[in-house]
Order: C-alpha cells, then structure tokens, then sequence
C-alpha cells in the first residue's frame, strides 16, 4: 500500500524541485525593472485591487452560457472522432448519434439567436 | 483497441425521445410562428404525453434493457412512468386556467414541464446509479426554472433560489454517496453492488456512509423530515401548477429510486437501516400533520400535507415486499390525482396574480357560490383525509396493510393516529366552504374549461379508485420488481 504511493511522492518532489528552481533562478539572474503597471497581476486586464462586488453587464452571462454551448460541444467531438472510423464499421449508429447531438445544439443555437443573445445591444 | 457496440434496443427509450422532441417543438414554434396561443402550445404538449403513454403501453410486459445495461424497461418503470405522465398532464391542463395568466412565456414552461418529465422517466428507468444522477438533473434543473417562472414576483424568486441551493446541496450528498459506494464495490450499477453486498455484506465504512448519503440526498428531494425544510417556501411560491406537479412528480421518483435501492442493494430483512427508514418515516409524518394544522395558507397547509403524505409512502418502503411496493404505486397515483386536484381548485379560486385568495378566510361561504369547485375541493380533502368511498382510504389501507405483515404494528399505529390529525385541517378547509358567511366579496373570474376538465378528471378518478380499487391494484402488482 505505502509503496505504491513512492512514484507520487517522487512527482510531488521533482515539482516543488523545478518550480522553486525556476523561481529562484530568475529571481537571481533576471533583469529588474519594476514599474507599477508591471508589477499588477493582469498586466492589460481589468483594475486587480478593488471592491470585489463591482457590478457588470448581466450580457456577459448569456455569452458565458453561449460559451459553454459551443465550446463543451468540441470536448464531445474529440473522443467521438477518435473511435469513429472503427465504430462505423460496425453500422452507422455512431454516425446519426453524433448528428442527433449536434442537431440539439443547433437548436440551442436557434434559440438563442431568435432570442436575441447575439445581439449586444 | 477492442471495440463494440453494445445492444442498444432504442425502443426502450422511445418515450423519453418523444417528450425531449415535443419539449423541443414547444420552444422552438413561437420563435417562428408569432402570435401562438397557449391553448395551442398546450395542446402540442398533450400530444407529446399521449404518444409518450403510447409507446410507454406498448414497452409494458417486454422488461426491454437498453443501452448495454443503461436503461432497464421493466414495469417498475413503466408504472412509474405512467403515473408520472398522469400528473403532467393535469399540470398543463391546470396552466391553462386564467389566473395563472401570468408567465411571461408560456413555450418556455412547457417546455421546462416536459424537460421534467423527461428527468423523471430517466430516473425511474435506470438501476445505474448515474443515469439515475442525470435524471435528476434534469428534473432539477426544470424544477428551479419552473419554481421561478414568473420572474416579476419576489414569492417566485425566492421559491426558485431556495430550492435551487438546497437541492444543489442535496445533490452534492446523493453524488457523494454514489462516489462512495463505487468506491467500496467498484460499480456504478445498482445490481452490481448488490450483488458483491451479497458477497461481503451490508457492511464497511465506505458501503454504510454511501448508502447513507444516498438516502439523505433522496430524502431531500422528497421532502422527507428532517429535510424538509424548503418545502413550504417552495411550494408557496412557485405557480400553482407547477407546485402540483413538483409535489406529486419528485416524491415519487425519489421514492421509484429508493424502492430499487431497498430492493437490490439492501433487502430490508438483511439490513439493521430499518430502524432508520423507521424513525424518518415516523417523523415525516407527525411533522408534517402537525405543523399543517397551524397553517393559515393553503398552499402552505397542502406543501405540509404533502410531507406528511410522503411520510405515509415510506411506510410502504418500509415493508419491503411486492405487496409494499404496488401499494406505493397505487397510493401514489390516487395522490398525484387528489392533490393536483386540490391544486387545481386553488388555482379555480384564485383571483388574480396579485390576489391569489390563498388564505382559508378567503375561501368562506365559496362552496355554494361555486358549487364545481366546491364538491371537488370536498371530494379531494376527503380522499387526502383517507376518508371512504375515496381512492386516498383505499390507498392508506393497502399501505398500512402491507407494513402491518411486515410486522410493523406500533409504526400504523402512529399512521391512523396521523390521520385522525390531519382530518382536523383537510376538514376545516370543506367546513370554510360550506359552514361560514363569507367575510367580504371575493372575486373569482371564470375558470377555463381546461382547468374544469382536469378537476372533473381527478374528481371521477378519485371516487373511481376508492370504488373499483381491486383492477388498479392488480395492474401495479404487476408492476413489481421481482425477488432479487
């Protein structure tokens, strides 16, 4: 039981390892030229320190939630694509499974352009 | 890399695929079509649940197992299935009364109904625990846009986050409990853990506190003491359809899934979490009876009825044999019609969204001004009250038969001692009626004809069931789960 654990207490080593190798080495031999811009977490981002319940445009939910349906769609893809050629060898359910899939988003899709979320004003 | 396709038998999921498309249809129509009446869109949704019976029907006797194992067709689910799409239908025939005028988008609630149905045809036809996660899912995720539906009202909001962070809760202990029983025996699959608890026995950390969680996350969905907190809350502020067919819907799926989980993992006979079931079922009851005597709302009163009602249900768990588990089927369905229909005179009494007449002053001398509503309101208290010729005492006997052969005397002792309580505030409700002088004029617009139907349906099926009750009980003693 305990020896099995020894390659994770090895990984866990070289990781603390490599990272306070790197840290420690730029903090030796990089160059230093600190402005206040530089030094914010988010260079070209958002204001970092500040009231943590600003408000912003209830807009940037719909395009979250239009996010999640465009882009967890290709997470489905990947594995579907890696056993397609051999499943379609065996009958074309992997095939209409897939466009019964991307025909509910499609509809997703419908909706929410004939609601208007893609509109910005 | 070895692949094959497993059996996937798509019949066995004909009629989740039916409600998923009209689901789809029902949204997607008014996009294009403008000007679409509700009438219409209820419509489209009635023919979903029609041809979703019909394909249910025609599924009934093949026990189909679909996708590699996924999907279990048997009658159990059917059964389920059916009473289900029972109480769908009389919710959509409910929505179309006037009062309930004001959501603002009537494709997106009937849509999310028929979403929630679709959660619960998933969960009660799956021995796998995660098909029956995702079915939960989907219910719940339907449920907290319904609960919020009419998106001007504070009530509707709070119902809608309320149930929304404490189901999300509940569902974190139901997961848990899933990951830890998978942990223990290395299966996702009801019958698979049952078979290797047959092995080692019901016993070990890992397999007690799963099993444990799994039941404190069902208990919350059925709003089973001491999870009950969010029901009232809930239930008052959501539509009245949509409480109706919350109340009658989630209870039984979650009990669907307890039966199988009893049935197949932990007979009851070889398990000590009888004394558990025991006190929860008992307290469910009392809690609920009692504290819906100090309700002056009736939906409120009816959201505490229907804690009380689920108390009753687990005592059919409790006895932990065929006779037990068609007796939950039967009582469930004279349930889903007594209380929808009760919801449905709410709703026929109802004024106007911002006066809904929702206390029982409002409600004085209303019997014989409105003698429709009045008689079913009579007729749906007394069945509630387990009061004979009704479908609720038949239903209760056969309840409180089954756990008394099972050797649980002193538990139906407390349960007709409930009842007797409870007849206390379902009377005062029929005595506000008929036997008090309206306090001031209250007005009641002229309910739909959808609305009257459904009351007329419940109505006849309640008194039907109490009369003729031997061919409904035979019809679920099919329904059974076989000895494991």
């Amino acid at each position: 039981m305990v020896g099995e654990l020894v390659p994770i207490l090895v990984l866990l080593a070289v990781a603390v390892v490599i990272v306070a190798g790197i840290i420690g080495l730029t903090h030796l031999f990089g160059p230093k030229h600190p402005d206040p811009v530089k030094l914010s977490p988010y260079e070209s981002g958002m204001e970092p320190v500040g009231e943590a319940r600003t408000r912003f445009s209830i807009r940037f939910y719909i395009i979250a939630m239009l996010f999640v349906l465009f882009d967890i769609e290709v997470v489905f893809f990947y594995p579907w694509a890696v056993v397609f050629k051999k499943l379609l060898s065996m009958g074309s359910f992997i095939l209409i499974e897939m466009l019964v899939f991307v025909g509910l988003l499609l509809v997703g899709y419908l909706y929410a352009w004939k609601k208007g979320a893609l509109e910005w004003d | 890399m070895d692949l094959s396709l497993p059996v996937i038998h798509i019949q066995s999921i004909y009629p989740q695929m039916i409600l998923v498309l009209f689901a789809i249809i029902v949204v997607i129509l008014p996009l294009f079509v403008h000007n679409l009446k509700r009438e219409l869109l209820a419509l489209i949704s009635v023919v979903g649940l029609v041809l979703a019976y019909f394909s249910l029907i025609n599924l009934w006797g093949q026990n189909l197992t679909g996708f590699n194992g996924m999907i279990v067709g048997d009658n159990f689910s059917i059964a389920f299935s059916i009473i289900f799409l029972v109480g769908a239908f009389l919710a959509v025939l409910l929505s179309l009364n006037t009062v309930e005028n004001e959501y603002l988008n009537y494709s997106d609630f009937y849509s999310m109904l028929l979403f929630a149905l679709v959660g619960l045809l998933m969960m009660v036809s799956s021995t796998n625990l995660l098909v029956i996660f995702i079915g939960l899912e989907i219910l719940s995720i339907s449920l907290y846009v319904l609960a919020g539906i009419r998106k001007m009202r504070v009530d509707s909001i709070e119902a809608s986050l309320k149930y929304f962070l404490l189901g999300a809760f509940a569902t974190g202990f139901l997961l848990y409990g899933i990951a830890l029983l998978y942990g223990a025996s290395g299966s996702i699959d009801l019958v698979e853990i049952g078979k290797y608890i047959q092995a080692n026995g019901f016993s070990g950390t890992f397999i007690l506190a799963g099993a444990a969680m799994l039941l404190i996350g069902l208990s919350f969905k059925a709003a089973f003491v001491p999870f009950h907190m969010w029901t009232p809350d809930v239930y008052q502020g959501a539509p009245t359809p949509v409480t109706a067919f919350m109340s009658a819907g989630v209870k039984g799926a979650a009990l669907a899934v307890l039966l199988r989980f009893v049935w197949t993992i932990a007979p009851l006979s070889k398990a000590d979490w009888t004394i558990a079931i025991w006190i929860i079922a008992f307290l469910t009851m009392t809690v609920g009876n009692v504290v819906a005597i100090a309700q002056s709302n009736v939906k409120r009163m009816l959201a505490y009825s229907s804690i009380a009602h689920a108390g009753y249900l687990l005592v059919g768990v409790l006895a932990g044999s065929q006779l037990g588990q068609a007796s939950i089927m039967y009582y469930l369905l004279v349930y889903t019609m007594m209380n929808l229909g009760a919801f449905g005179v709410i709703s026929y009494l109802g004024n106007s969204n911002k006066q809904e007449n929702l206390n029982l002053r409002d409600y004085r001398g209303l019997g014989f001004k409105h003698p429709f509503a009045g008689l079913a309101m009579a007729i749906f208290m007394f069945s509630l009250a387990g009061v004979p010729p009704t479908g609720g005492f038949v239903g209760k006997f056969y309840l409180f038969n089954s756990a008394i052969q099972a050797g649980y005397l002193w538990l139906v002792i407390f349960g007709v001692m409930n009842s007797v309580i409870s007849a206390y505030y379902y009377l005062r409700v029929v005595v506000n009626l008929y036997m008090h002088e309206p306090e001031k004029e209250v007005a009641v617009p002229k309910a739909s004809l959808g609305l009257s139907f459904a009351l007329l349906i419940a109505m006849v099926a309640v008194l039907q069931m109490g009369i003729m009750s031997s061919s409904y009980f035979e019809f679920f003693r099919q329904a059974v789960i076989a000895m494991p």
